[in-house]
């Protein structure tokens, strides 16, 4: 398949400073991408140029098969971009913010429209309320229904769930997975690894201006080893004859009393392990397997980067 | 033709905003009522000008007070604009299929009008303390054109500083760079009576012209080059802050 977004090479300097360095992204229709990387790593900045807020110094993004900086009308018509503060009217009512939206993309009834998608939203109770005493949650999902007039192929989310609760949160995810059902493109930045996790079909680590990895979450994880056995054990006496049972392992010690195990081939390695300890008579006080997190591929790749 | 329904599209935003704060709209209009009371009331009985009795200085200082609401409105306009870029509301605007100066020009038109709103409340004050006025109709007309231009002008200049301002204190600061000039102008005091180089000064700028053209029409009188000075300036200063503010505008 032709991927609906494609970005070439782009670079681009703040001052003197290297913020954007040749990157580049894939995404497949219908698809979400999730732009993974902290704060100050540079995805707005690429996000504005993708959506034309903000030239590249070099490079070049396509959309639908247009150049952006070329075609931006057309691009326009494709697409809505919802920026990181949750970009609605604070004085205005919910169904204002939207139908304020609906005659500026020129809907054929902008009235209805906006009704529509408060009922869609949740939002119908608080129509008539100003925004501005609505919950975070509320906004977001406001803002996601902004982003929904004139019905766009492609929508451009900025960090959508910073600072949302966790179950506002949850619900956000549940509308953009809804969303993904319906056919819609979604390509989101975010600085949460278990977002990424959740939500994307492929993530991009971008770190210091960089695609450093990109892939499925799956194989993100796998960048990170395999899984692990923790094992501690109640004195050093018995780590220490433990360490000489498990030479076949690869064993990472973490302090006086507890080890870390890779496991090769998972749950039949950790029945390998607990019967020869066992058989030997070293009975650890906890054990656990740990499965790599996001969070461990983000360390390693980063401290990679910097090296 | 999308165009000007977009620009309406956006005035009509903000016009709600207007309409909802009116907490914003007294303090704008409170100022110079104030100071026109104060200026009648109890600096007026001080003041000596030639050719203007004690009682008729209402008449003489109106127009200045006039402007003062047009400044005060502007430091108004600037956090308007200042808090759409701060909020995300440009960058939605901006990637929405429609004409990029439209966001700016919606601004202009409901700006204008908030300050003629404002400056119309001012002048009710203004005749209900004795302010009378013998201009006829075009007098009348030529006086609230300049006035509109004035408004359109500093509603102009406050978008490049609007855009530029990193906060809203600091957007609003604009104003009184505007509320300076007036005061160094012959809006409460003629001229003549201001130490020499200043004096120069405060013959020549823009505000002077535009108080001495009001002034003259609605004392039904001629207004000499004033209106033509008053005119230049205004298109001068609308144009050039046009230009500015539409291409910072491009880059926030």
């Amino acid at each position: 398949m032709t991927p609906i977004i494609e970005v070439k090479n782009i670079k681009k300097r703040f001052k003197k400073q290297l913020v954007l360095d040749s990157v580049s992204i894939e995404v497949q229709p219908g698809s979400i991408y999730a732009l993974l990387g902290a704060n100050g790593a540079g995805k707005s900045t690429l996000l504005k140029i993708i959506t034309g807020l903000l030239d590249s110094d070099q490079g070049n993004v396509l959309v639908n098969n247009l150049t952006v900086t070329k075609d931006l009308r057309q691009v326009q018509q494709l697409f809505s971009f919802s920026a990181q503060t949750s970009s609605v009217d604070d004085i205005l009512t919910g169904y204002e913010n939207l139908v304020l939206i609906a005659k500026l993309r020129h809907v054929a009834h902008p009235k209805q429209l906006a009704l529509d998608l408060l009922v869609q939203f949740k939002l119908t109770d608080a129509a008539k309320k100003r925004v501005a005493d609505y919950s975070g949650g509320m906004r977001r999902r406001l803002d996601l229904a902004m982003s929904l007039v004139g019905n766009p192929e492609i929508l451009f989310l900025d960090e959508p769930t910073t600072g949302l609760d966790p179950s506002s949160r949850n619900d956000l995810w549940q509308t953009i997975r809804e969303l993904k059902s319906q056919g819609k493109t979604i390509f989101l930045t975010t600085q949460y690894l278990e977002e990424a996790d959740q939500l994307a079909d492929k993530i991009g680590f971008l770190g210091e201006g960089k695609i450093i990895a990109t892939g499925t979450p799956s194989e993100m994880k796998h960048l990170a080893g395999s899984e692990k056995l923790q094992l501690i054990f109640l004195t050093s006496e018995q780590l220490a004859q433990a360490q000489t049972l498990l030479t076949d392992f690869k064993v990472q010690l973490i302090d006086e009393v507890s080890i870390n195990v890779e496991l090769p081939d998972s749950m039949q390695s950790v029945l390998k392990i607990l019967h020869l300890l066992s058989t030997n008579e070293i009975e650890p006080n906890t054990f656990q397997v740990t499965s790599p997190t996001l969070d461990d591929v983000f360390l390693k790749l980063t401290k990679g980067a910097s090296l | 033709m999308t165009f000007i329904t977009d620009t309406f599209t956006l005035a009509g935003r903000l016009i709600k905003h207007n309409l909802r704060s009116l907490d914003t709209i007294i303090t704008v209009i409170l100022m110079p009522i104030m100071m026109l009371l104060l200026m009648v009331y109890l600096f007026g009985g001080s003041i000596e000008i030639p050719g203007v009795s004690h009682a008729e200085y209402v008449n003489y200082v109106l127009p200045g007070i006039l402007l003062m609401t047009i400044a005060t409105g502007s430091a108004y306009t600037a956090l308007r604009i200042n808090t759409d870029k701060l909020s995300g509301m440009f960058d939605r605007f901006k990637s929405l299929p429609i004409s990029k100066s439209a966001v700016l020009n919606g601004q202009a038109v409901a700006l204008v009008i908030f300050m003629m709103t404002s400056t119309l409340i001012v002048l009710l004050v203004g005749f209900l303390i004795g302010f009378r006025s013998q201009a006829n109709f075009a007098e009348w007309g030529l006086a609230i054109l300049i006035l509109m231009g004035f408004a359109l002008a500093i509603t102009w200049l406050s978008v490049p500083f609007a855009l530029a301002a990193k906060s809203v204190d600091g957007a609003s600061a604009f104003s009184y760079l505007v509320l300076i000039l007036l005061f160094i102008s012959s809006a409460f005091v003629p001229v003549t009576g201001m130490p020499k180089v200043i004096q120069v000064f405060a013959e020549n700028q823009p505000v002077t012209h535009i108080i001495q053209a009001i002034r003259q029409l609605l004392t039904a009188q001629p207004i000499g080059n004033h209106g033509w000075i008053a005119l230049a300036w205004i298109i001068a200063i609308t144009l050039i802050s046009y230009l500015l503010g539409t291409r910072i505008y491009r880059h926030v």
